[in-house]
């Protein structure tokens, strides 16, 4: 290969690198996805340009390389552009499926090729290639097929959907597509298999992330980024291009670790995650034993002079405040009382919303300050000494079930202690469960009062309280 | 040609391998809460660099199966790494220091 190319290659490298540490640093996070762009279309024109085969010739179809890479830039630019901060997740996950789903493409033509190959007598090249093509395929197709289940789960567009045995039956094809595999690696199965091992892939995937239900989908999502990190991976050994190599598995083990600390953040395990069916039809019913007693709602004026004479106000986000696209309104609520002289803070749970920080990013949107924004273990000693907390589309990361009641689901979860507080006025549409399927105590307790409706309804309607009072 | 053999071949990629994972765990393992999303989204374009294995194939795609099949892989890894970095780019632009 050359040398050029060689040398953008390993800039490339040290820019995903570089990239991937500013990223985990807010002061220096753009500059770091920056770094990494420049790194990437580098690594991709120098690819185009300076690549060549085995026999020493350049890259051929320029004209419809280049054609495919403007269709893909304007797609993924207009969709990563228009698409609503509330439904980030979701795009993560579609385009994390269009990468496995590349990575499958390449295994499925290079198959081609090397089927080619061996006919005309090259065996020993389709022995080395085989097993790196197939984990490329099975990995890819898991991922692209995955993710696209995660991503209209998000939407809306899909249900949980779980039968009786589906771990059973889940195992069973992973372990028939990894039997198969082999078999097809050890050069036992005719070349048709190959794509049965494809469809089988495909299944798989919906099929694992089928039953996996809504407050799960972040771990999931992360799992499948790191997926199609060792499936791009795949591609590096194929090509000896070590720039897919270390792109891949930095992802990959990066990926893994972020998988980790979200189940931390939880307290629950891989497995529990991806066996347990917690969220799923499973569990509803569960713990809902020793609720007991009545709610109370509280007017919107009552509401809004508790809040305005209050000393300390907390918000609690939830995902309910994403899916009312509440953020500005909040922002709104929060300057106001701060006009007001009450100290307003944001208490954000790591697991509220679909993805850890996805709270961070929508009010972040609303330019909400960075310095309001108070992580858990930060906020919770501070409950004691709060007026008011104001819970908006939160349910299992405030239910005191966690810490007191060790048949619930979600016992052992770490949760935002608002029960300390003096007052608590939660906004909900309705006193349907929340993604755990399990009741609330918090609803019944003397301090907490329900405001019922559309969480962005409820504010505006707040905010002209506040102002007219 | 064994399990020994393919070692043999690959043997510094599979140093690589190695210190990458380890790498990937080093950057990642201080990460505030708040840059979770972006993370996870700055990784996802990252791994898009398939995109270039997609443009190997197509550049050496012979008859028309393989172009069709070429074009896809590079119209997808494209969406992958496009998509990816600008999405990441918006939800950190959000992030910009106020007052």
């Amino acid at each position: 290969m050359d040398h050029v190319l060689q040398l953008v290659y390993l800039l490339a490298a040290v820019s995903f690198m570089v990239g991937l540490k500013m990223l985990s640093r807010p002061d220096s996070a753009r500059r770091g996805n920056a770094i990494a762009a420049i790194g990437m279309t580098l690594a991709i024109f120098a690819t185009i340009f300076l690549f060549r085969g085995q026999d020493g010739s350049h890259l051929g179809n320029l004209p419809y390389i280049f054609i495919a890479l403007v269709v893909g830039s304007a797609i993924g630019y207009l969709m990563a552009k228009r698409v609503q901060m509330t439904a980030m997740p979701q795009m993560v996950s579609f385009f994390n499926g269009m990468g496995g789903a590349c990575a499958a493409m390449i295994s499925l033509i290079e198959y081609g090729h090397l089927s080619h190959a061996a006919e005309s007598g090259d065996a020993a090249l389709f022995q080395t290639k085989i097993p790196i093509i197939l984990a490329g395929l099975v990995i890819g197709a898991v991922s692209f097929s995955g993710s696209m289940v995660a991503y209209g789960k998000l939407e809306g567009k899909l249900k949980d959907l779980s039968v009786r045995g589906q771990q059973f039956v889940n195992m069973s094809f992973l372990l028939g597509i990894l039997l198969l595999s082999v078999l097809f690696a050890l050069g036992s199965l005719d070349g048709v298999w190959f794509y049965l091992i494809l469809g089988l892939s495909l299944v798989y995937g919906l099929l694992f992330v089928f039953p996996i239900g809504g407050a799960d989908m972040p771990v999931v999502i992360s799992l499948l980024n790191s997926f199609t990190g060792v499936a791009a991976a795949c591609g590096g050994f194929l090509y000896d291009n070590y720039v897919m190599l270390i792109g891949g598995i930095l992802v990959g083990s990066a990926g893994t670790i972020l998988t980790v600390a979200m189940c931390k953040a939880m307290n629950r395990s891989l497995t529990n995650v991806l066996v347990g069916n917690f969220g799923g039809g499973g569990a509803s019913g569960v713990g809902s034993a020793g609720v007991e007693g009545t709610t109370k709602e509280i007017s919107l004026s009552d509401a809004a002079v508790l809040m305005k004479y209050a000393k300390k106000v907390v918000i609690v986000p939830g995902y309910g405040l994403a899916v009312a696209q509440a953020q500005h309104v909040c922002h709104e609520i929060e300057t106001l009382l701060e006009d007001e002289g009450v100290e307003v803070k944001y208490a954000i749970h790591p697991v509220a919303g679909r993805m850890p920080g996805h709270m961070n990013v929508l009010l972040a949107e609303s330019n909400v300050s960075y310095d309001k924004l108070v992580e858990m273990e930060d906020i919770n000693p501070e409950f004691k000494s709060t007026d008011v907390v104001l819970v908006v589309g939160a349910n299992d990361v405030v239910n005191p079930a966690a810490k007191t009641d060790p048949s619930s689901p979600i016992f052992g979860m770490p949760i935002l202690d608002v029960e300390d507080s003096r007052n608590i006025i939660v906004l909900k549409r309705s006193m349907k469960a929340g993604y755990a399927g399990i009741e609330n105590a918090l609803f019944y307790e003397p301090q907490t009062f329900m405001l019922f409706g559309d969480a962005k309804d409820s504010l505006t309607r707040l905010v002209s309280e506040i102002k007219s009072n | 040609m064994g399990i020994l053999e393919f070692i043999h071949q690959h043997i510094e990629m599979i140093y690589l391998i190695i210190l990458m994972v380890f790498v990937g765990i080093e950057l990642i393992s201080h990460v505030p809460s708040v840059l979770h999303t972006p993370l996870m989204s700055g990784a996802n374009a990252i791994h898009g660099v398939v995109i270039i294995g997609a443009i190997i194939v197509m550049g050496q795609a012979e008859g028309a199966l393989a172009l069709i099949l070429g074009f896809i892989a590079v119209v997808l890894g494209t969406l992958n790494v496009v998509g990816g970095f600008v999405v990441t780019d918006r939800m950190l632009e959000m992030f910009k220091k106020k007052k």
